[in-house]
Parts: C-alpha cells; sequence; structure tokens
C-alpha cells in the first residue's frame, strides 16, 4: 500500500522568518501577538494582529513576481521554495506529471480583492466600479485557485492541483487530501500545505461583526489566551507553511531524510450551525475517532495533541470534550497544546503551520506550551502544559482543527518507523 | 472497487432549472445568454451574460437562509435540494456519519461581498453584516448544505476555477470508495455583480461582442472569447451496489477520473490535456474507440480551442469523435460548469441524443473536429468524457458510462 511520508518543510509564521526561528519562538512560549499595524485599527473592536515579518525581495521575490501576487500568494512560493530545498528533491529528475499540488486558503487573496476595490469603487461610492482601473491580476485575486497555481508553476508540478478551502480547517484537509493523491497513485509527489494573509479591514469587520475576535487591546502581547478563563477570543494572524509529501518507497530509495509520516486523516462536519459548536464535541471526537482507524492505533498511542485552542470560550469547551469522548482516560494523561497562544490563528493556514510545529516537536521531543494560560477555565481540566515547553517522548501526534461551516478535522504524525514497519 | 452511480440531479442554469427543462433547452438550442439584467452593464464592455433570471430562492428554504447566504450558495442549495429529491435519499435517514458533501467554489460570494465592502467604507465596521464571514467564503455552499440536510460526513471544498466541478465528483468518488454511503457533489457559481465582472473581465478571455447568440462560439473560426454565467448543478453520487440495494434510479456512471496541471505558459511544455484525457479513459478501463463523445471546455479563445482541439486529435484520431460544447447556451459558469455538463452528458446518454454546439457555425479546418452543429445528432452513447479546464492550467476529465 502507498503511503505519504514527509521530506521536506517551508514555514513562514509571526515571530520570524523560517524553521528555526519558528521554533526557537514555540520552544520559548513567547507569543508573538502584537497591536496591529497593517492598517488603522482605530475603528474597529478588535485591533489585534500576529504578523508576519516578512520582505518579498529579501525572501527571494523578484519585483515582478511581488506584484503579481497576493501577500499570500507569495508566503506560498516563499514555503514552497524552502520545502524543496529541505527536501533535497532534484526537481529535474522527477517526471512532472507526478507532482501534484493540494494547498489550502480559507479567505484567498481578500486582501488584493479588497485593495482593489477601493480603488475601483472610490472608497465604495460607486456600486458600478470602474472596470477601467482593473489590474490585470484582478481575476487571479478572485479565484483562490490562483494561490495552487503559483505554487505549481513554482514546483513544476503538472500532475493534479487544487486549493482546498473548507475554512479554518483548509490547512488539514489540504494535507489530508494531498496524502490521499500520493495514496491512489494519482501522484508521488504533492506540495502540500496552507497560506493566509487575512489582515485587511474586511477581515476585521467581519469578525468584528459577531465578537469571535479578542478586544483585549491594552495588552496584544498576552491577548490569545486559550483554555484560560479570562480568554476572549481569536488573535487573528497570518502565515503559511508547505510540506513535501512524498510516497514512502520513493523517498527512501532516494535516501530521503524523512521527517514524519502522515498515518491518519478523518473529517466530518457537525451540521449544526454555521459559526456554532455544540458543546459535547461528537463530531471532532468522530473526526479523531476516523484518524485512529486508519492509523489502527489505539487512543493511547497518542503522545501529544496540538489542539485547535482558537481562544473562545464555544471552542476551548467542544474540543475538552471532544478529547475525552475519543481518548477516553487518556486524555487526562496526554500533553495538549495550543500554538495560537503564540502566532494567533491565521484562519486557512494554521492547520499545516500547526503540522509543521508537530514535525518539529517530533524533531527535538519537546512539547511546545500554551502561553498565556494562567488561569484555567475549570471547564477545561486537561493537561494543556501551561506557560513552559516541556521534555517529552514522543512517537505519535495528533492535531486537530475546527471552523465556520461545521468543519471538524484530525490529522496522525508520526515519528519515522515508529508506527509501521 | 465497485463503480460510482449518480442517482440524482439538481440543477440551476441559465438553460432551466431542472434538468428536464436544461435538457430541453440544450436539444432546442434555447440559450441563456442575454443581456446582464442584474445592475446596469451598460459601462463595461461585456453586456451580455448566461442568467437564471427568474430564480427565487425565497419560499424553497427557510428564510434564514437566505439571509445568510449569496446568490451561489443559495443556488447551490437549491440544486442539492433537488437532487436528493431526485434520489430520493434523505441524510437524516441513515446512519449519522454516512453522507459527504463536495462542492466546487471558484469565487464565493462575489456579490454579497461588494455589499457589504460598500458598508465598511461608505459607513463603517459596525455596518458589516454579521454573515458576511459565512456568506462571503469560498466553503459556505458546502457547510449549509450540511446543516440543511444533517449531512455529518466529510465535507469538502474544491477550488480549481471551471476544473473544479469535475475535480469535486473525483473527491465523492474517492469518499464514496473509503467511508460514505452517498455524497452531495457538484458546484455553482454567481459572480454577476459590477465587481466580479469586472474583476473577470481582467482575464482577458470574456467576448466583447454583444449579441447574445454571437457572443459565446467555441471552436468557430471567430470565436471571440467566452461568456460568464451564473448556476450550477448539484448531483448524488453513492457505489452502484448500495444503488441497486435500495433500488435507486441510475442514471449514469463514473468510471474514470484524471486531473492535470498546465505547465507555465513561459516554459514552451505542452499542455496537459492530452495525458489527463489519456490517464482518465485508463482509470475507466477503456479505450478511445469506447467513447461516443467529449464534452469539451470550449474556451472560444482561438490559442486555446487550437490547443483543445489538437489535444482531442491527439487522443481519438482527426475528427474521430464527436465533439460537443452545450455550455454555449448558459455560458462558463466557473465551478457550476463541470457538475453541468455531467448532467447534460447523463441526459445525452439516456436520450441517445449528442447535443450540437448551437452558436458555432464555422469550424475552422484545421482543428480537425467533428463538432456536432446545427442540430443534435442521433446516436446511442456508451461512454462519454467530460473536459475541463480551469484559468491557471487545470486540466480535469471524467469518463461516464450507462
Amino acid at each position: 500500500m502507498r503511503r505519504a511520508v514527509i521530506t521536506g518543510m517551508g514555514v513562514l509564521a509571526p515571530g520570524g522568518v523560517g524553521r528555526d526561528a519558528f521554533w526557537k519562538l514555540l520552544a520559548a512560549g513567547q507569543s508573538a501577538t502584537r497591536a496591529l499595524t497593517v492598517f488603522d485599527p482605530a475603528p474597529f473592536r478588535s485591533q489585534l494582529s500576529a504578523e508576519v515579518d516578512f520582505d518579498p525581495r529579501a525572501a527571494g521575490l523578484t519585483e515582478r513576481e511581488t506584484r503579481r501576487m497576493d501577500r499570500a500568494a507569495q508566503f506560498a512560493v516563499v514555503c514552497t521554495r524552502e520545502a524543496l530545498t529541505d527536501s533535497g528533491l532534484d526537481l529535474s529528475r522527477v517526471d512532472p506529471s507526478r507532482v501534484g499540488v493540494s494547498l489550502g486558503s480559507a479567505v484567498g487573496c481578500t486582501t488584493s480583492l479588497e485593495e482593489e476595490y477601493r480603488v475601483l469603487s472610490d472608497e465604495g461610492r460607486q456600486w458600478l466600479v470602474d472596470h477601467t482601473y482593473g489590474v490585470p491580476h484582478l481575476y487571479g485575486y478572485m479565484v483562490p485557485s490562483t494561490l495552487a497555481v503559483e505554487v505549481a508553476w513554482q514546483a513544476g508540478a503538472e500532475g493534479p492541483v487544487h486549493l482546498v478551502s473548507t475554512g479554518c480547517t483548509s490547512g488539514l484537509d489540504a494535507v489530508g487530501t494531498g496524502a490521499r493523491l500520493i495514496e491512489e497513485n494519482a501522484a508521488d509527489i504533492v506540495l502540500a500545505g496552507a497560506t493566509e494573509a487575512p489582515l485587511s479591514p474586511i477581515t476585521y469587520a467581519c469578525f468584528d461583526a459577531i465578537k469571535a475576535t479578542s478586544a483585549n487591546n491594552d495588552d496584544p502581547e498576552h491577548a490569545s489566551r486559550p483554555f484560560d478563563a479570562r480568554r476572549d477570543g481569536i488573535v487573528l494572524g497570518e502565515g503559511a507553511a508547505v510540506l513535501v509529501l512524498e510516497e514512502e518507497s520513493r523517498a527512501r530509495a532516494r535516501g530521503a531524510r524523512i521527517q514524519a509520516e502522515l498515518v491518519g486523516y478523518g473529517q466530518r462536519n457537525n451540521a449544526f450551525h454555521m459559526t456554532g459548536l455544540r458543546p459535547d464535541g461528537r463530531e471532532m471526537a468522530e473526526a479523531i475517532r476516523v484518524a485512529l482507524r486508519e492509523a489502527r492505533l489505539d487512543p493511547t498511542a497518542v503522545d501529544h495533541i496540538n489542539a485547535h485552542g482558537s481562544g473562545t470560550k464555544q471552542n476551548d469547551r467542544h474540543e475538552t470534550a471532544a478529547f475525552k469522548d475519543s481518548l477516553g482516560d487518556h486524555a487526562r494523561r496526554v500533553p495538549i497544546s495550543s500554538i495560537k497562544s503564540m502566532i494567533g490563528h491565521s484562519l486557512g493556514a494554521i492547520g499545516s503551520i500547526e503540522l509543521a510545529a508537530c514535525v518539529l516537536a517530533l524533531e527535538h521531543q519537546v512539547v511546545p506550551p500554551t502561553a498565556n494560560l494562567r488561569v484555567p477555565d475549570p471547564e477545561c481540566d486537561l493537561d494543556y502544559v501551561p506557560l513552559e515547553a516541556r521534555d517529552h517522548r514522543m512517537d505519535v501526534i495528533l492535531s486537530v482543527g475546527s471552523g465556520f461551516g461545521g468543519f471538524q478535522s484530525a490529522v496522525l504524525l508520526a515519528a519515522p518507523g515508529t508506527v509501521r514497519p | 472497487m465497485s463503480a460510482l452511480a449518480i442517482t440524482g440531479m439538481g440543477v440551476v442554469s441559465p438553460t432551466g432549472q431542472s434538468p428536464d427543462q436544461h435538457w430541453s433547452s440544450v436539444m432546442e438550442g434555447r440559450s441563456g445568454i442575454r443581456p446582464i439584467g442584474r445592475f446596469d452593464a451598460a459601462s463595461y464592455p461585456v453586456r451580455v451574460a448566461g442568467q437564471v433570471e427568474d430564480y427565487v430562492a425565497r419560499g424553497s428554504m427557510p428564510s434564514r437562509f437566505i439571509r445568510e447566504t449569496d446568490r451561489f450558495t443559495q443556488m447551490g442549495l437549491s440544486a442539492a435540494d433537488a437532487a436528493l429529491q431526485d434520489a430520493a435519499l434523505d441524510p437524516a435517514e441513515l446512519p449519522e456519519y454516512a453522507v459527504a458533501v463536495v462542492t466546487a467554489s471558484s469565487s464565493g460570494g462575489t456579490e454579497f461581498g461588494q455589499k457589504e465592502m460598500e458598508r465598511l467604507y461608505q459607513h463603517g465596521p459596525s455596518w458589516v453584516s454579521p454573515y458576511q464571514s459565512i456568506a462571503w467564503f469560498y466553503a459556505a455552499t458546502s457547510g449549509q448544505i450540511s446543516i440543511r440536510h444533517g449531512a455529518k460526513g466529510p465535507a469538502g471544498v474544491l477550488c480549481a476555477e471551471q476544473a473544479g466541478g469535475l475535480d469535486a465528483v473525483a473527491l465523492a468518488r474517492r469518499l464514496v470508495r473509503d467511508e460514505v454511503k452517498a455524497a452531495v457533489v457538484g458546484g455553482t457559481d454567481a459572480s454577476l455583480c459590477p465587481y466580479g465582472l469586472t474583476a473577470q473581465l481582467t482575464s482577458r478571455r470574456l467576448s466583447t461582442v454583444n449579441e447574445p447568440e454571437r457572443a459565446y462560439r467555441p471552436f468557430d473560426a471567430s470565436a471571440s472569447g467566452y461568456v460568464p454565467g451564473e448556476g450550477g448543478a448539484m448531483l448524488i453520487v453513492e457505489s452502484v451496489d448500495e444503488a441497486r440495494r435500495r433500488g435507486a434510479r441510475i442514471h449514469g456512471t463514473v468510471l474514470g477520473h484524471a486531473a492535470g496541471f498546465d505547465p507555465a505558459p513561459w516554459t514552451g511544455r505542452p499542455s496537459a490535456l492530452r495525458r489527463t484525457m489519456e490517464r482518465a479513459l485508463d482509470d475507466a478501463g477503456i479505450g478511445p474507440r469506447d467513447v461516443d463523445v467529449v464534452f469539451a471546455d470550449g474556451m472560444a479563445v482561438p490559442a486555446d480551442d487550437a490547443d483543445e482541439a489538437a489535444a482531442i486529435g491527439q487522443v481519438f484520431g482527426g475528427g474521430g469523435v464527436a465533439v460537443t460544447v452545450p455550455k454555449a447556451l448558459t455560458g462558463r459558469l466557473h465551478a457550476g460548469g463541470g457538475g453541468l455538463d455531467l448532467v447534460t452528458a447523463l441526459l445525452a446518454m439516456r436520450h441517445g441524443r449528442v447535443p450540437h454546439t448551437a452558436a458555432t457555425t464555422d469550424v475552422p479546418g484545421s482543428y480537425d473536429l467533428d463538432l456536432v452543429l446545427d442540430e443534435p445528432r442521433r446516436h446511442p452513447i456508451r461512454h462519454a468524457l467530460v473536459l475541463a479546464r480551469g484559468h491557471g492550467g487545470f486540466v480535469s476529465a471524467v469518463v461516464l458510462g450507462a
């Protein structure tokens, strides 16, 4: 049976560019959230963000690429380059039709769409927007699939290419779906990951309108507080991560460094409410069970959970219930953490960024902490690894996500050779 | 592996709001392309589009769904309702996680988004609708269908512009094979608002011919680009075994699929069209001679048409297979196009008629293409190949059988 392994990784997250800076931040339990700087936050309820300090030119993009690409595409392309280099793949020796792309994003090129809208509508004054000022790449911004196009061009992929857009679980679903392409022999190599650059006024207005974001504007560094009794919502972030998924025997034959194996993936929908969650976590629990079944693992095999931990009360209780339901007593023993406490919630990208964090946690045998967790919510009574990273022996990590639209996803990663011969 | 049966079809298209209405429009060559009616398009170079003019969501579903959704999602909900009814399938009567929902999305809730951005910039953040986040994003339709029908299986959303609708069917096929009893699958798009049209104009593939009957003419010597449209289709798919067990009517089966991607334009490498068609045939376990009709993508941009005609010739031999582009009657529906082409192909198989490409009259000899013109062609159809290309290089192909 064909299986997907991870042989390369590129990551761009708040708090430092690249894989090493990312891990340093997580291991130190340091928060990268801060006051929003990319536009004037004054009219908005939430004025917080987790921004990536990103200079496209320093990151190796040409002037032409920078002008063509939305910020989310720029992130994805830079991560793709880093991931390919990390994998040691020589793409000139690979059949391009066996290379695929499965990229995730929840809101696509929203930032560019909004910027162009402002110009074409004269700041909202004209419903009949002025088409004569439309930039050449505007249609590319309207269709989010453009993000996958840019990654495919970067990798020279001519196999199956698509964008997965299941809201805030996109980053898990894109990797899960990418692994399926390898398993069913549609591709040997898949660039799988997700990107999001949603820090624009319309995004803030959206989340303000439903009060899902934190308004703890006086204390930006401690605003993202998953599982803490005082938490008051999401801190919006941005970033990307791209993994090189490779068919296992192919990776072994070329002597690639296998960083982790994808051993299980499950996804379910709560069919309940577009933004609401039932407190019992029933469907997330089922997604976890599906992933465990695929991996043929008992709940006790899970050594660490990377939680969704978005910092809303309903989420934290929902997934705490889901862990208890799916893992039973083991839920009380397994260390759980939310790195959104440090890098915010980058919507569709976060699932892939968190998988990158899981790969690094396996490598270092260290569980990153849940930063800012000082006053535990009595209804969230599991081990959320508050404040400080913890040395911990790990073979298998579970990462979960939950999103608008009712999506509940679970991915299981294993250290190479630990789950299967 | 049991083949995948299609047991339900729902259509919201410029050519009609049921498979029957759509089919009679296709047979009669009755176009849904008309002057744009949703806003004053006089100042735009494109003034015609394929529109579902008498579409009314209100009354057919609870009003809260209307308030929370863009037109593209309303159309998706209507088509999903009809498809489930056609299949006589109620997810609520099946085991809890037995039904999946997979939609293609090409540009999300464009009109809803434009209205809310107008409020934001004209009045401020507090004027933005609490439903903007869930109406605008690409996952809106999958989420709402899941809620409306209690479908708690996996829910997928794929974006590959016009190719996405076929890719969605491939994902649904995998889910039915691996973990669910049935899937609701398809797509819709409705971007005929001023900002949506303006964005589409920048693709430089839109026709600026503003006579509805001459605007979109795939494979014609005077092809001038495509016309945008709105709408789409939803299907119910399940394993043939399951469909037979419950005595469902099988409209046809999905036998094969493949997806590929065109190399970047500056590489000079050949398109993925030929290989993708060949791989879809391989996946179906049939050869080119087993195929009786190709539903082509038909961009109506001369360079794209020439590419596609050449690839079809390479796979099937010059003039070796009947080719048709019924989407000439609807315009390109983006995420909705793949599903609607599958519906048309299933009906063509049922009736033994290959639809004609109504707007096209003069196919260049160099294309060496047996494009069905003037009127439908009576011909038994054993297998149909449906082809789609998405902006940026996406290619997808599905093989259908009886």
